[in-house]
C-alpha cells in the first residue's frame, strides 16, 4: 500500500510537469490547452487521492461498510471536472476565433503577424 | 491486487501523457486524451470516488473529446511549428517536478486514517449527514446542502462559460446552411447502433438525476450523460435533426432556467423563513425539507449543465457549415 501511496504523488507530480511543459514549450494553441487539461487531470488525482482512506469505502451509507472515505475532496473534484470542460470549451471558442481573424493557430505565427 | 491494478493503471496513464505531448497530429493527441480521460476515470473508482469516476468518464472521454474534436475541425488536425526553447522549459519542467516529488516525502502517508485531511471536518460531514439530511450518498449531501453556496456559485461559472462561448462563435459567418449536414446516416451500423443505445444512455441519465441521492450521481453527471445522448444523435443524424428536437431557444431556456430554479429554492427558502439556500423549512419535517431542496437543486443542476453542453456543441458545429 505504501508503494502505491508514493507513486500516486509521483505520478502526480510528472502529470502536471507533462501539462506544463505542453503549455509552455508547445506553440500550436490547441496543444497548449491539451496540456492544461492535463495539467488539470493531475490536480484532480492529487485531491482524490489523498482523500482515499485505506481499507475504507466510498462514502455512500447503507451498503454494510463501516469507514468511508473523505467526501469533501470529491465534491470539489466533481464540480470541477465540470467546470473545468466548461472553461476549455470557452478556451477553444477562443482559439477558433483566433484561427479565423488570423489564419493559423501557431503561436509564433500570430505574434509576428501581429508585429508587422 | 488493488495495488498492481493501481500502479498498472497510472504507468499507462503517464505513457499516454507522454504521447500525448510528443504527437504532431491533434487529431490522435485528442483521442489519446479520451483514453487518457478513461484511465483517470478508472483510477478514481480504485480510489472510492464513485462520483467523481462516473463525472470524469462522462464528461473527460465523452463530452471533451467531441468539443476537441469540433475545435479541430475547424482549425487545423496537425501541429506546424517546432516546441520552442525546448531545453530551457525541460530544464524548468524537470526542476519543478523534482522539487514537487521531494514535497511527497513529507505527505502523510497514502490512505493513513489519521491524516490531517481525513481528521479535521470530514468526519464531521460524515456525521452530521445522517443527522440532517439523512440521505445515503454524503458526496451528494455535502454538494447539495451543506456547500450549496459553492455550488450555486459553480452552475453560475458553468453558466457563465456557455454564454461566452455563444458570444464567441453564434452568430457571425451565416449563410453556409445550404450545405446540410446530415451525419452519419448514410453508415447503417452507426446509425443502427447508436439507435439501439440512445434510448439506455438517457435512460441511464435520468437515473443518475434522480438516484443520486442513494447512489453515485447526481446533476452534474446526469447533465452531461444526457447532453451525451443528444450529441450521439446529431452525430448520428446530422446536426439540423437534432435541433429540431430540442431547438436552439428551448436550450437556452434550460441553460438559464436550471440556474434560476438553483436560485429560486434558495429564495423559496429566505421566503419561508430561513436562510438563502436553508432547505429545512421546505418542508414541516426538517430532514424532508433537506431532501426535497436537495431533489430540486440537482434537477436546477442537471438541467443547465446539459443546457450548457449541448449549446456548446452547436455552437461549435453551427460554425463549421
Amino acid at each position: 500500500m505504501e508503494i502505491l501511496g508514493i507513486y500516486h504523488y509521483w505520478v502526480f507530480a510528472i502529470l502536471l510537469m507533462i501539462g506544463f511543459y505542453a503549455v509552455i514549450a508547445k506553440l500550436n494553441l490547441i496543444k497548449k490547452l491539451i496540456g492544461l487539461s492535463l495539467l488539470q487531470a493531475a490536480v484532480f488525482l492529487l485531491y482524490i487521492s489523498m482523500g482515499n482512506v485505506e481499507g475504507a469505502s466510498a462514502p455512500i451509507f447503507g451498503y454494510g461498510a463501516e469507514t468511508f472515505s473523505n467526501p469533501l475532496p470529491q465534491v470539489l473534484i466533481l464540480t470541477a471536472i465540470v467546470v473545468g470542460i466548461s472553461t476549455m470549451a470557452l478556451g477553444l471558442g477562443l482559439v477558433v476565433r483566433i484561427k479565423e481573424e488570423y489564419g493559423s493557430i501557431e503561436e509564433d505565427e500570430i505574434q509576428e503577424m501581429d508585429h508587422r | 491486487m488493488t495495488v498492481i491494478f493501481g500502479i498498472f493503471l497510472l504507468t499507462l496513464l503517464l505513457i499516454t501523457a507522454v504521447a500525448i505531448v510528443r504527437t504532431k497530429n491533434l487529431f490522435v493527441a485528442v483521442m489519446l486524451m479520451g483514453i487518457a480521460s478513461l484511465l483517470i476515470a478508472a483510477n478514481f473508482f480504485l480510489l472510492d470516488a464513485a462520483d467523481v469516476a462516473l463525472t470524469e468518464a462522462a464528461v473527460g472521454a465523452g463530452i471533451s473529446t467531441v468539443l476537441f474534436l469540433g475545435a479541430l475541425s475547424l482549425t487545423s488536425e496537425r501541429e506546424h511549428s517546432a516546441t520552442s526553447r525546448k531545453a530551457l522549459s525541460m530544464v524548468v519542467v524537470t526542476a519543478a517536478a523534482l522539487v514537487v516529488i521531494y514535497a511527497t516525502f513529507d505527505k502523510p502517508a497514502f490512505g493513513s486514517p489519521d491524516a490531517p485531511t481525513q481528521t479535521y471536518v470530514a468526519p464531521w460531514y460524515l456525521d452530521k449527514t445522517r443527522e440532517f439530511i439523512d440521505i445515503p450518498n454524503v458526496v451528494t449531501a455535502v454538494l447539495g446542502s451543506f456547500r450549496g453556496y459553492d455550488t450555486l456559485g459553480e452552475v453560475l461559472v458553468v453558466f457563465t462559460a456557455g454564454i461566452g462561448v455563444l458570444f464567441l462563435l453564434a452568430g457571425g459567418q451565416q449563410g453556409g446552411r445550404s450545405k446540410s449536414n446530415v451525419g452519419l446516416s448514410q453508415h447503417l451500423i452507426p446509425r443502427v447502433v447508436g439507435r439501439l443505445l440512445i434510448p439506455f444512455i438517457l435512460l441511464f441519465g435520468l437515473y443518475v438525476q434522480f438516484h443520486g441521492e442513494y447512489g453515485p450521481g447526481g446533476g452534474f453527471q446526469a447533465g452531461a450523460i444526457i447532453a451525451a445522448a443528444i450529441i450521439l444523435y446529431a452525430l448520428l443524424e446530422g446536426e439540423e435533426k437534432a435541433l429540431k428536437v430540442i431547438p436552439q431557444r428551448v436550450l437556452l431556456g434550460l441553460t438559464a432556467g436550471g440556474a434560476m430554479l438553483y436560485g429560486a429554492v434558495g429564495i423559496a427558502g429566505m421566503l419561508l423563513g430561513g436562510n438563502f439556500l436553508d432547505y429545512s423549512v421546505l418542508s414541516d419535517d426538517p430532514v424532508k425539507g433537506q431532501q426535497l431542496g436537495i431533489l430540486l437543486i440537482e434537477a436546477g443542476v442537471g438541467i443547465t449543465v446539459t443546457g450548457v453542453l449541448l449549446s456548446i456543441f452547436h455552437a461549435f458545429a453551427a460554425r463549421g457549415r
